[in-house]
């Protein structure tokens, strides 16, 4: 057993931590919620330079070819800078299910332009129903040869606002289907959704749209399982980096803070959050891990599913535990916008959200345990 | 043992809830809920709501008859705690009826009683309290906020928090460091600022859940005849510590709950996709439900305490924590039940009940801050109501 990282992990984290710290610090972070597009191209630009978009991407299509762990270690570097744009869109969104289910041709088109940051992509699953499974895709396709017409509305679609191409999840009568749907056509209309991140969520409403076939009609569902776990992986590792922040930046502020002649993190009423908050982080973190360890070595299918559930069930809620603790700490400054802890309070419920909360992976467990 | 309450306090509460259905616009508590009400008609419902209570004799409800009140009793005055919580009623006397007139009545000069309390009851002047400080929060004794002697005046500098009501209020009730030579407690006064006075800036914060009223005050020079303490000078906060006969039952938050979670009920029961798929969720609400009753019963045990003469300080603490924490738990139940959707931001389409309870989720992080934090509370319990030895 080892649960550390290996030597290119390390580099990768440690590089990832000084870039980000240099480049999105909390003044960027703030900007982008102001900002209509929510991301930096410079930033982007940057990041594809470094080959993040292209980390899981095979050399022979421009990319790194690292794998999903050495991804999940990324991702928590990046929820720990909260950083803004389509980073997760693009990769989990647009790369992996090409990957998973394109053509040689689509993998060729795309998938460098994706490594390259020529590229933004996301993924259109959830609709007005909210679910996150099968029955929940109702968005209508027709297919006629490799070109799909799709009519429908998409929810909650991350950064389609800035997406050149969507890899939406629609229906036929064989079942599930996806296809590639560039953005800029007059079948797409997109509107930004307020959230409570001041993120980029957006409906999506397709009229007659036109795409491309993603695999074989009736075969979307197939796509997309390894699809949702790795991007139901990707939100806990980006929650374990966020929670270990806010831990980090609760922890400096007791530290500091004085009130009645002494840090309040003398007091044991403080300490034992800073104790349960670390708790928390470390448990969130091994059990991502070991979802992403499974997913990257191949583990038995199963196995595999169940280890994926547990790791989002868990980290749903004990990261939530902790962002509350990091705000309780702050005191009223943690409820001024002008303090940072509160940024990582927002973001920390979209993530708990996407892919499932916590009842819906739990209900997953229940299911796989027989009960 | 009796869990009713007396004919007069039925009868009291009845017409209370007649005066606030004719009072309020009839959407009045969903919308402002909802986050549906500018502020210019949240401003006009306040004032209009306002003088109507000071016309029935109800704005100072639990003041003295001789200062312009009804002497109503304790539990009547939880009663209009929770009545007007529930129904979201906007103004009423504020911090100038629940502490300073109080104070007044115990500490002032006749003077000032007779300057200042008739216009409070009549709604005519508002108060805000200025207390807190930046680097003085929980342990408020540290404030470092001035008022210097000059002659017939005191020169007020430094700057107050977290204050409500500011950007209406006509006088605060400022607490400040009149000897910066003794122990902390031992010199602080407090002292009556009309708000227009010249250096008085009043700074809107920019909190998390958008809140309209809670402001930094600050304080150039600004200078009020030495009349204008309240009490003794140097024993401000000791006069700040007798609170214990005011209205402190904590059912405002309880009954802010209860009308939360009947309102998730009533969603659950008109869209099945809240709890159809979600059997935990139905279990979450009757636990809510379960612990609003009990949040009623620990908070009607204060005035049921203070009406037979006691001071029921733990019993208070213990419904401050309880109340805050469960006003976080509410919020998460919103959150949790509403689903993909309880994320999206007041007012849009696909915001389930139109968002508020994401409004809800972030403004709960207060509860258990303002007006003494959890940590505090507990220390309270612990070390003045059980006696345990401080660390
Ligand atoms: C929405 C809102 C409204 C408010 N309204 C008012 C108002 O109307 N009037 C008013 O006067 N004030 C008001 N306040 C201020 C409020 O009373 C203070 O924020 C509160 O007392 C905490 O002080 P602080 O923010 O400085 O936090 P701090 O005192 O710095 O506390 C930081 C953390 O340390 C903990 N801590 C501090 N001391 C101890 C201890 N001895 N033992 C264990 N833990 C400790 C706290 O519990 C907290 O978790 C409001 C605050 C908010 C957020």
């Amino acid at each position: 057993m080892d649960l550390g990282l290996n030597e290119q992990q390390e580099l990768l984290k440690n590089a990832a931590r000084e870039f980000l710290e240099n480049e999105c610090p909390e003044s960027h972070v703030r900007e982008m919620e102001e900002d209509e597009r929510g991301y930096s191209p410079v930033l982007w630009g940057q990041m594809a330079e470094q080959g993040w978009q292209g980390l899981l991407i095979p050399e022979q299509y421009g990319g790194v070819g690292f794998d999903f762990l050495d991804l999940t270690v990324l991702l928590e570097e990046i929820g720990r800078a909260l950083v803004p744009g389509p980073y997760m869109s693009t990769v989990l969104g647009g790369a992996v299910p090409i990957i998973e289910g394109g053509s040689e041709d689509q993998k060729k088109e795309f998938l460098p332009k994706i490594a390259s940051g020529e590229l933004i992509f996301t993924l259109a699953l959830t609709e007005p129903s909210a679910r996150f499974d099968e029955q929940g895709v109702q968005c209508a396709a027709t297919v006629s040869g490799n070109d799909v017409t799709l009519n429908g509305t998409k929810l909650f679609v991350s950064d389609a606002n800035v997406a050149d191409y969507m890899v939406v999840a629609a229906r036929t009568g064989k079942g599930v289907t996806l296809a590639i749907v560039a953005k800029d056509q007059p079948g797409v209309t997109v509107t930004s959704i307020q959230t409570i991140a001041r993120d980029k969520q957006c409906e999506v409403v397709l009229k007659d749209a036109k795409g491309q076939l993603l695999g074989a009609e009736g075969a979307g569902w197939a796509i997309l399982e390894p699809v949702i776990q790795k991007y139901t992986v990707a939100e806990a590792a980006y929650l374990v980096g966020l929670a270990q922040m806010d831990f980090e930046i609760a922890v400096d502020y007791a530290k500091e803070r004085v009130q009645f002649g002494r840090p309040i993190g003398s007091f044991q009423a403080i300490q034992h959050k800073c104790a349960d908050m670390v708790t928390d982080v470390d448990g969130s973190r091994f059990i991502t891990y070991k979802a992403a360890w499974c997913i990257a070595s191949g583990q038995p299918a199963a196995d595999t599913q169940m280890a994926v559930n547990m790791a989002k069930a868990w980290t749903s809620e004990s990261t939530r535990r902790v962002v509350a603790h990091g705000q309780q700490i702050h005191g009223g400054i943690g409820f001024t916008k002008d303090y940072k802890i509160q940024l990582f309070y927002r973001r920390q419920k979209r993530a708990e959200l996407a892919f499932g909360d916590a009842d819906h992976h739990r209900e997953l467990v229940a299911q796989q345990l027989g009960i | 043992m009796e869990f009713t309450f007396t004919p007069e306090e039925e009868r009291f509460r009845h017409e209370l809830r007649t005066f606030l259905a004719a009072q309020l616009p009839a959407d009045w508590s969903e919308r402002d809920f909802l986050g549906d009400v500018s502020r210019d008609e949240q401003r006009g419902v306040d004032d209009a709501v306002t003088r109507a209570l000071a016309d029935k004799g109800w704005l100072a409800l639990p003041w003295a008859k001789q200062f312009g009140g009804l002497g109503a009793g304790h539990v009547q005055q939880a009663i209009y705690t929770e009545e007007t919580a529930y129904t979201r009623m906007p103004g009423g006397g504020g911090a100038g009826v629940a502490s300073v007139g109080p104070s007044i009545q115990r500490f002032g000069t006749r003077a000032q009683q007779e300057q200042y309390l008739p216009r409070t009851a009549a709604g005519l002047d508002r108060w805000c309290t200025l207390t807190v400080e930046d680097d003085a929060g929980s342990d408020v004794a540290a404030m470092q906020t001035r008022a210097v002697r000059d002659g017939d005046e005191y020169v007020i500098s430094g700057a107050k928090t977290w204050v409500s009501g500011a950007e209406r209020a006509t006088y605060g009730l400022l607490a400040a460091r009149t000897d910066a030579k003794a122990a902390p407690q031992d010199g602080i006064s407090t002292i009556i600022v009309p708000m227009d006075a010249a250096g008085v800036t009043v700074r809107p914060l920019d909190t998390l859940a958008g809140e309209r009223d809670l402001s930094e005050v600050v304080f150039e020079d600004v200078r009020v005849p030495v009349q204008n303490v309240v009490g003794r000078e140097n024993a401000g906060w000791y006069q700040m510590q007798t609170a214990s006969d005011l209205e402190r039952s904590g059912v405002g938050v309880i009954s802010t709950a209860k009308a939360n979670i009947e309102r998730l009920v009533e969603a659950a029961r008109d869209d099945d996709s809240l709890i159809a798929r979600n059997p935990s969720a139905r279990y979450e609400l009757a636990d809510r439900w379960i612990e609003i009753q009990v949040g009623f019963n620990v908070s009607y045990r204060v005035p049921h305490l203070q009406a037979q003469g006691q001071q029921p300080d733990q019993e208070a603490y213990e419904a401050k924590l309880y109340g805050s924490e469960l006003t976080q738990r509410v919020a998460n139940t919103g959150m949790h039940l509403l689903g993909l959707a309880a994320q999206a931001g007041p007012g849009g389409r696909y915001a389930k009940l139109a968002g508020a309870f994401s409004r809800e989720y972030l403004r709960a992080t207060a509860a258990t801050v303002a007006g003494g934090t959890s940590e505090i509370q507990r220390n309270l319990i612990a070390q003045r109501g059980l006696g345990l030895p401080r660390d």
